[in-house]
């Protein structure tokens, strides 16, 4: 007995307007788009709406986007549950080159550490979280690795000879 | 600059100069891993504590991150597999199974019913693995060494019925998409009807050493508990989200593989301290075993793998024979099949939650990006708290309990 | 139960003569370290939960004189790396190789330990050798159990065979120092 989709939809859209768009069936999950600005209010109204009651955030990703266009290059991906009603939706935003969101932590502590997993990984910057720093990888690193723009190799690799795995050191 | 940016050492040192006692007592940090060899995988914890009493705790994870994620993107479906197998290594079986369905999702195909019904008795071993870990190395910490000896051995057995059906004992590498590589053979039938049948006899043995233990309930009583609206918080879900009385499960909220053909219950727990968790994982055993018994009872008869050329490597003997399977190897093996523009998110319940795997595939070989929810990772962030005010060895009770698994918390 | 008698471990080549045994030190010594390496199982991932199975019943590696397994790094003599060392990781086993009192060896359990792996990526050390010297490379990801207790072998007969003034010899000192130990 999940939510009916348009429902979900009348409902955001009547409280966000033009700040949310791009509703569609992503296969089994709904999922629309949301801007940047509104996200952290379209996520707490998704928690806090009696009806909606997205109370479980299964998971938070950031993902990089290098060729599109400069409005467009991160997105983050908040995927909400509902169990009562066993509804899930996805939501998404989109973020410019120099990254920036607001946080959800006041909304849900497990984002704490997602939130930190996508800094690590993307170099996205949460506006507002209480510990926003690294959080795999070592506090040294300069780089954001999981940017399409760094190769998945360690560039100081000096024990395994391309020639004999067949990939050049620009192949990744 | 907040201070919780800074390293916890520095901060704690604040705390302790500021309550330096008149009796000369004072707070003292404490390094708790990363190799310390009760935690069972690299967790660091640096500690605050008062005597034996611990006051705050920072945990430092990332010791084993071996960038899944990334390797995700560059690797080809059928090859990402390989990962899942070493993210939980306490039980390959369902990251490997749950690995194929998101797949099959993906390119929507319709697994036979023979090969669904194999997957969950292969998965439902490897939760009695993953529990049989868990629960014995509990016992090892509140020091009953010898629950750990006994039960490990059905472990092997275990794992002797995995090389049965795959080759491979720990890292498996199980199945293809579609399906399994191969039908199971007589010999794994006979080695999980003698598991069935050995097993519980043991598992009652054990329960009943640890669960009207007098040293054990005091051990785990009221230690470390956590309540329903707090484990929810933190994103809790598998054995440790029930043992606080919630009985989501993922198998019974969104049924994969056949999984609703099955009776089963989702035991509950109550206060969510680390008796219940012991308790439910104890429970779940028993739940696993009776729907292993079901699927081989009904276990239907047919192909073990969709008919799928496309995706699903011919036989070698027919590629070398064949022209057709030569062409379907090449093109598969070429990375020359269609895949759609799609995003995927696909949850299995894992040995410790809710496994997902969020897939978005941009049509080529490769996922764009892959993005594992793991459950260690997001439920070990309440450890901090679940530790505060306790003792000491109450935190390696509790980190034991958790069955935190080191190279799903760090990907 | 066939045969109940104890196996003993076979006498170094030597002189026997009525009430005497005369041999080499270094033989002995060999002989007698090589029964009773103490493990320390500095385990991160996969090959550590096999290692678990090597200790447990069934594998059982007490039989091969390493019973006890030492956490402590000070007293253990055979250092046995199990699993993927990250680069967060290399300072920490490398602080723990030079806490082990010489004569100190080390296995590298697996493909992860040995080379990296299947994980050539940014963060994972491409071989715990990188970082310090390496005794037995055991291959397989993760290496049956025994394959485990075949490379405890393997080192048992490099201990019994290595000559008392290794640890002394400019050879030794130039490997060490060519880790910057």
């Amino acid at each position: 007995m999940a939510i009916e989709t348009v429902h979900i939809q009348e409902k955001v859209t009547g409280q966000f307007g033009a700040h949310v768009r791009c509703f569609e069936m992503q296969r089994d999950i709904f999922s629309f788009e949301a801007d940047a600005s509104v996200i952290h209010e379209v996520i707490r109204f998704l928690k806090e709406d009696e009806e909606l009651n997205f109370h479980f955030l299964t998971d938070l990703a950031g993902v990089h986007y290098p060729d599109n266009d400069d409005d467009h290059q991160f997105a983050v991906v908040y995927q909400l549950h509902n169990w009562v009603e066993n509804t899930r939706i996805r939501v998404r935003t989109y973020l410019n080159q120099d990254p920036e969101v607001a946080t959800i932590t006041d909304l849900f502590l497990c984002a704490n550490w997602m939130e930190r997993e996508a800094y690590d990984f993307y170099g996205i910057n949460f506006q507002g979280h209480p510990q926003l720093k690294r959080i795999l990888n070592m506090d040294e690193m300069v780089s954001f690795p999981m940017r399409k723009e760094f190769p998945m190799e360690d560039s100081g690799r000096t024990d395994k000879d391309d020639r004999f795995f067949g990939r050049t050191p620009a192949n990744c | 600059m907040s201070d919780l940016l800074l390293p916890p050492e520095h901060r704690y040192a604040k705390i302790i100069e500021s309550r330096r006692n008149e009796d000369g007592s004072e707070l003292s940090i404490l390094n708790l891993g990363p190799t310390h060899p009760a935690t069972h995988g690299i967790f660091q914890n640096i500690l605050l504590m008062d005597g034996e009493r611990i006051l705050d705790a920072e945990p430092t994870v990332g010791y084993i991150h071996r960038a899944f994620e990334k390797i995700a993107e560059n690797r080809a479906f059928y090859q990402i597999n390989v990962l899942t197998d070493r993210m939980n290594y306490c039980s390959s079986p369902i990251n490997n199974m749950a690995w194929w369905m998101t797949v099959e999702k993906l390119l929507k195909i319709e697994v036979p019913k023979r090969a669904q019904y194999l997957r969950v008795i292969v998965m439902e071993l490897a939760r009695i693995a993953d529990h049989i870990i868990c629960n014995s190395i509990l016992g090892v910490d509140t020091g009953a060494y010898t629950g750990f000896l006994y039960v490990f051995q059905f472990r092997e057995k275990i794992y002797e019925i995995y090389e049965e059906i795959c080759g491979a004992r720990l890292t498996t590498n199980m199945g293809r998409i579609g399906g399994f590589e191969r039908d199971w053979s007589e010999e794994a039938f006979r080695k999980l009807n003698v598991f069935l049948e050995e097993f519980p006899v043991a598992w009652k043995e054990f329960e009943n050493l640890f669960e009207r233990n007098r040293i054990f309930i005091d051990r785990t009583v009221n230690v470390g508990p956590i309540t329903a609206e707090r484990a929810m918080e933190y994103g809790f879900t598998g054995p440790n989200l029930r043992a606080a009385g919630i009985d989501y499960d993922v198998r019974k909220a969104a049924p994969y593989s056949s999984y609703d053909d099955f009776d089963f219950e989702i035991p509950v727990g109550q206060s969510g301290d680390t008796y219940d968790r012991f308790c439910v994982r104890n429970a779940e055993v028993w739940e696993s075993l009776s729907i292993i018994r079901q699927a081989l009872a009904k276990l239907p008869e047919g192909p073990h793998h969709a008919d799928v050329p496309d995706y699903y490597l011919p036989p070698k003997d027919e590629v070398y024979n064949n022209m057709e399977s030569l062409i379907y190897h090449f093109k598969i093996v070429m990375g020359e099949v269609p895949v759609p523009v799609e995003e995927i998110y696909h949850a299995v319940e894992g040995g410790n939650g809710e496994l997902g795997f969020y897939l978005i595939a941009d049509g080529s070989r490769t996922p764009y990006r892959l993005k594992f929810r793991r459950p260690c990772y997001i439920y070990y962030q309440a450890y901090p708290e679940m530790i505060k005010g306790a003792m000491l060895s109450d935190a390696i009770v509790i980190l034991s309990s958790l069955n935190v698994i080191a190279g799903e918390l760090d990907a | 139960m066939e045969n109940n008698t104890p196996k003993m471990v076979a006498p170094p080549e030597g002189v026997t003569g009525e009430g005497f045994f005369a041999t080499k030190l270094s033989d002995v010594v060999g002989l007698a370290r090589a029964n009773s390496l103490w493990p320390l199982p500095f385990a991160t991932s996969c090959c550590g939960i096999e290692f678990m199975a090597t200790m447990a019943s069934h594998y059982d590696l007490a039989r091969f004189g390493s019973e006890r397994v030492s956490f402590s790094p000070r007293q253990a003599d055979m250092l046995l790396v199990m699993g993927t060392i990250s680069k967060k990781m290399a300072p920490i086993l490398r602080q723990v190789y030079e806490q082990m009192s010489e004569p100190r060896w080390v296995i590298a359990v697996g493909a992860c330990a040995s080379s990296g792996g299947v994980f050539d990526t940014y963060s994972v050390l491409q071989g715990i050798d990188k970082v310090i010297p390496v005794d037995v490379y055991v291959p397989g990801c993760p290496p049956r159990p025994e394959q485990i207790v075949q490379g405890v072998m393997q080192l048992q007969d490099l201990v019994k065979n290595e000559s008392v003034r290794r640890r002394n010899s400019p050879e030794y000192k130039e490997l060490l120092a060519s880790y910057n130990l």
